[in-house]
């Protein structure tokens, strides 16, 4: 009889797999008890390092054409396809459902990422333009990404949950912190191998597991995160992670539908530029 | 330098065609009501310290029902009446504006000290042009790319500052009586008078009791107007330290805010700019309305090789700068619109000097009464300077140097603060590319100061949340819409 080889399921920090600085994890296991895995158990300080590796990639991903970004989470689609076995594994033995309701969930993440793919060179001409002012300038609006985005994750349907907040974070350039399921880590950490394998750059999204309850306050003070989608949060947090994240203004919100232009637009910023016209 | 300027002749603005009465009340439900503490409080000109009338001090009680006026006229009309009329109501405010456009630019000059120069060719012509702009959208709105069937939110709390005080007012007010909402809305204490003049132009278009109502009062009254229960949405201007402390208040009830906070922006002046275009882009960028103007220009960023040059023409051009009475169709610069005002702008410029920074003020004669501050550089000022970090929101320049063009996108950035930044050069690569990498909602590239109802304005970072202005300030006044 052949032994397994049994996976180590680590961080996603800066395009490396690092176990927590602290040295933590913690123990799950399947509907039945039976042991699943060890996934890290994040400190604040693995939190700040993923920022610093979110904002150091955020140049670079929010200068890349939209062409570029849709093509990376198109490839990221089709990596996913390929890995479709694996992801409906983790999700039967977490979320305890049958085969079809868990490749149901792989399937729809999928066509979630070729949606958000398709996206990312149509924002500005949907959402932005030209604006007819009084006067001889040429002026335009566009919108931008906002920085580094806060994500956290949903508690059910863990590929699909956490797609859905992550997608349209990155689409439109900006880089993200996602704080994995606390429950259903396995398709966070699983997806940060297709990352690594999608041409994605390192640091457009770093990866968490751990306590929700110990990283979410610490996520929404960061003086250097600006944004922070709380739909995976308990809603009885949303106060308080709103009062902690005026320090800096942070734009927080909640969604309530699955996917739209909508989730894209709440993270980026117009920015309007004025030219005179002349000879 | 002074001995330079042109004598002028004074050409005051007569101040017959106002006519103040010396006390008001509040406009709730289309009655102007006595505040219930009985409590009013003097609006003066800040150019002399005259009184100019008396205000109500709005309390909780008054805040109460001037919401429970806007829910019930919410309820019972406007959202009923049809968008095409909300329209012509709109229409109706921007031609009774443009109308009495003489009295608002006078009335404007005297509660808030700003010359009527600037009244009679910038605030007022663009409030107006604002009702005019949101009327044509009151029927349009799903054209406006928030879906099929937009929503008001219901009862608007709006609270807008003393720096420009009726055009903020129209800022708020138009797009959303536009979008269907009704609004209580609070002037800044130092200057209610245009805005109390503005009920009387309600009255005159016959816009329906409690669609809009104006509560003057303290930062006490807008505090209780943002605490109220039953308000759907805030929408603020005036500094960050107060707009944070509204998004922390607001945080537990899931109702939305628009803010429009401060700025720190940089005006940046390439080796390759029309020089003389740039000067007076400066001088308009910092000392256009004192100085009072969150978008201000007032960190100039210079590229090394011309700072002797581009300073020796800007303090030429500061010298001829006519600071004095606003009424006087010459004056550039006005008064400061409080003493409190004033001696913040004294204080941190006096950490300018004892930081390190060198000061030059232009040689000017300030009138005896009132709060004036002459045009001021600093030069020498690093990004640790308190005069480089800090909005004066006064006639103070701090200026900054780089040597490439990267160092001065890593400057003009380098601030907590995200609205405005003006680009000087003649390259047009080179303005499209500073233009990507400024972190600012509004970029001015070889102009500086430009405002449109058409145009969105609003901040990045700490500077705020959301837009005001053209299709994308709609949103702020749709249910759900981003």
């Amino acid at each position: 009889m052949r032994v397994d080889v049994m996976k180590t399921y680590k961080l996603y920090i800066g395009g490396a797999f690092p176990r927590s600085e602290s040295g933590r994890s913690y123990e799950l296991k399947d509907k039945k008890g039976n042991f699943i895995a060890n996934p890290a158990l994040a400190s604040r300080k693995d939190l700040r390092d993923a920022v610093v590796a979110a904002k150091s990639a955020f140049s670079g991903w929010s200068h890349a054409t939209a062409f570029n970004r849709g093509q990376i989470l198109y490839r990221m689609a089709e990596m996913l396809e390929g890995r479709t076995e694996q992801f409906v594994a983790e999700i039967k033995a977490l979320e305890g459902v049958s085969d079809s309701v868990a490749r149901k969930q792989v399937q729809d993440a999928i066509d979630l990422w070729v949606w958000y793919a398709g996206w990312t060179d149509k924002i500005s001409t949907t959402s932005g333009g030209t604006n007819p002012i009084a006067g001889p300038y040429y002026n335009f609006t566009i919108p931008e990404p906002l920085g580094v985005i806060g994500v956290i994750a949903d508690e059910k349907e863990s590929l699909l949950g956490l797609t859905r907040g992550l997608a349209p974070v990155i689409a439109s350039g900006n880089t993200a912190v996602l704080i994995a399921s606390e429950k259903l880590p396995l398709s966070a950490i699983s997806l940060a191998e297709v990352m690594a394998t999608s041409d994605l750059p390192a640091g457009v999204v770093n990866i968490l597991t751990g306590s929700k309850s110990e990283l979410i306050p610490w996520l929404a003070s960061h003086m250097e995160i600006d944004g922070i989608d709380i739909s995976g949060a308990d809603k009885k947090l949303d106060g308080e992670i709103k009062r902690a994240g005026t320090e800096n203004l942070k734009r927080i919100y909640r969604f309530e539908k699955d996917a739209s232009l909508k989730r894209i637009l709440s993270f980026m910023e117009y920015k309007t530029v004025w030219h005179p016209i002349g000879i | 330098m002074a001995a330079d300027i042109f004598e002028y002749a004074p050409a005051p603005e007569s101040r017959a065609i106002v006519k103040l009465k010396s006390e008001y009340g509040l406009f709730i439900n289309g009655k102007w009501v006595s505040p219930q503490s009985k409590k009013k409080f003097a609006s003066i000109n800040p150019a002399t310290e005259e009184v100019l009338a008396k205000v109500s001090q709005g309390s909780q009680a008054d805040v109460d029902k001037a919401v429970k006026a806007a829910r019930v006229a919410y309820n019972k009309v406007w959202s009923k009446t049809k968008p095409k009329e909300r329209a012509k109501y709109l229409f109706r405010i921007a031609r009774l504006l443009q109308e009495r456009a003489r009295e608002f630019a006078v009335l404007e000059s005297l509660d808030n000290g700003k010359p009527i120069r600037e009244t009679r060719d910038v605030d007022i012509p663009l409030s107006a042009a604002h009702f005019f702009y949101h009327a044509g959208w009151a029927d349009k709105l799903e054209y406006a790319g928030y879906g099929d069937n937009p929503k008001p939110y219901g009862v608007v709390a709006q609270i807008i500052p003393w720096n420009f005080p009726l055009l903020m007012l129209a800022w708020k007010v138009a797009p959303a009586l536009a979008t269907g909402n009704t609004v209580v809305l609070k002037p800044a204490e130092t200057t209610p008078l245009t805005a109390l003049l503005f009920a009387e132009i309600c009255e005159q278009a016959e816009l329906p009791a409690g669609v809009v109502n104006i509560v003057t009062g303290d930062g006490t009254t807008g505090a209780a107007l943002v605490n109220h229960g039953d308000i759907d949405k805030v929408a603020f201007t005036g500094s960050t330290e107060v707009g944070k402390l509204i998004a922390n208040s607001i945080a537990d009830r899931g109702i939305p805010a628009t803010l429009e906070l401060g700025g720190k922006g940089a005006n940046i002046v390439f080796d390759d700019a029309p020089i003389d275009e740039a000067v007076e882009g400066i001088i308009n960028g910092i000392f256009f309305n004192q100085g009072h103007v969150c978008c201000a220009g007032s960190r100039l960023l210079l590229q090394e090789s011309i700072v002797d040059d581009f300073l020796t023409k800007l303090q030429s051009r500061m010298a001829k700068i006519r600071v004095g009475d606003p009424l006087d169709k010459n004056t550039d610069l006005g008064a400061i619109n409080s003493a409190a005002q004033l001696s913040k702008i004294k204080e941190l410029s006096e950490s300018g000097t004892k930081e390190g920074a060198n000061i030059w003020s232009a040689p000017c004669t300030l009138p005896a009464k009132g709060f004036w501050y002459p045009p001021t550089i600093f030069t020498g000022v690093t990004g640790a300077h308190r005069i480089a970090r800090e909005e004066i929101f006064g006639p103070v320049l701090s200026v900054l140097t780089f040597r490439t063009p990267n160092e001065a996108m890593e400057k003009a950035n380098n601030t907590p603060f995200g609205l405005s930044a003006g680009i000087w050069t003649e390259k047009g690569s080179k303005i499209l590319w500073a233009a990507q990498q400024l972190k600012a909602g509004v970029i001015w590239a070889n102009t500086f100061n430009k405002f449109d109802p058409a145009s969105p304005f609003g901040g990045y970072k700490e500077s705020g949340w959301g837009r005001e202005g053209g299709r994308h300030g709609l949103a702020a006044y749709i249910k759900g819409a981003k």
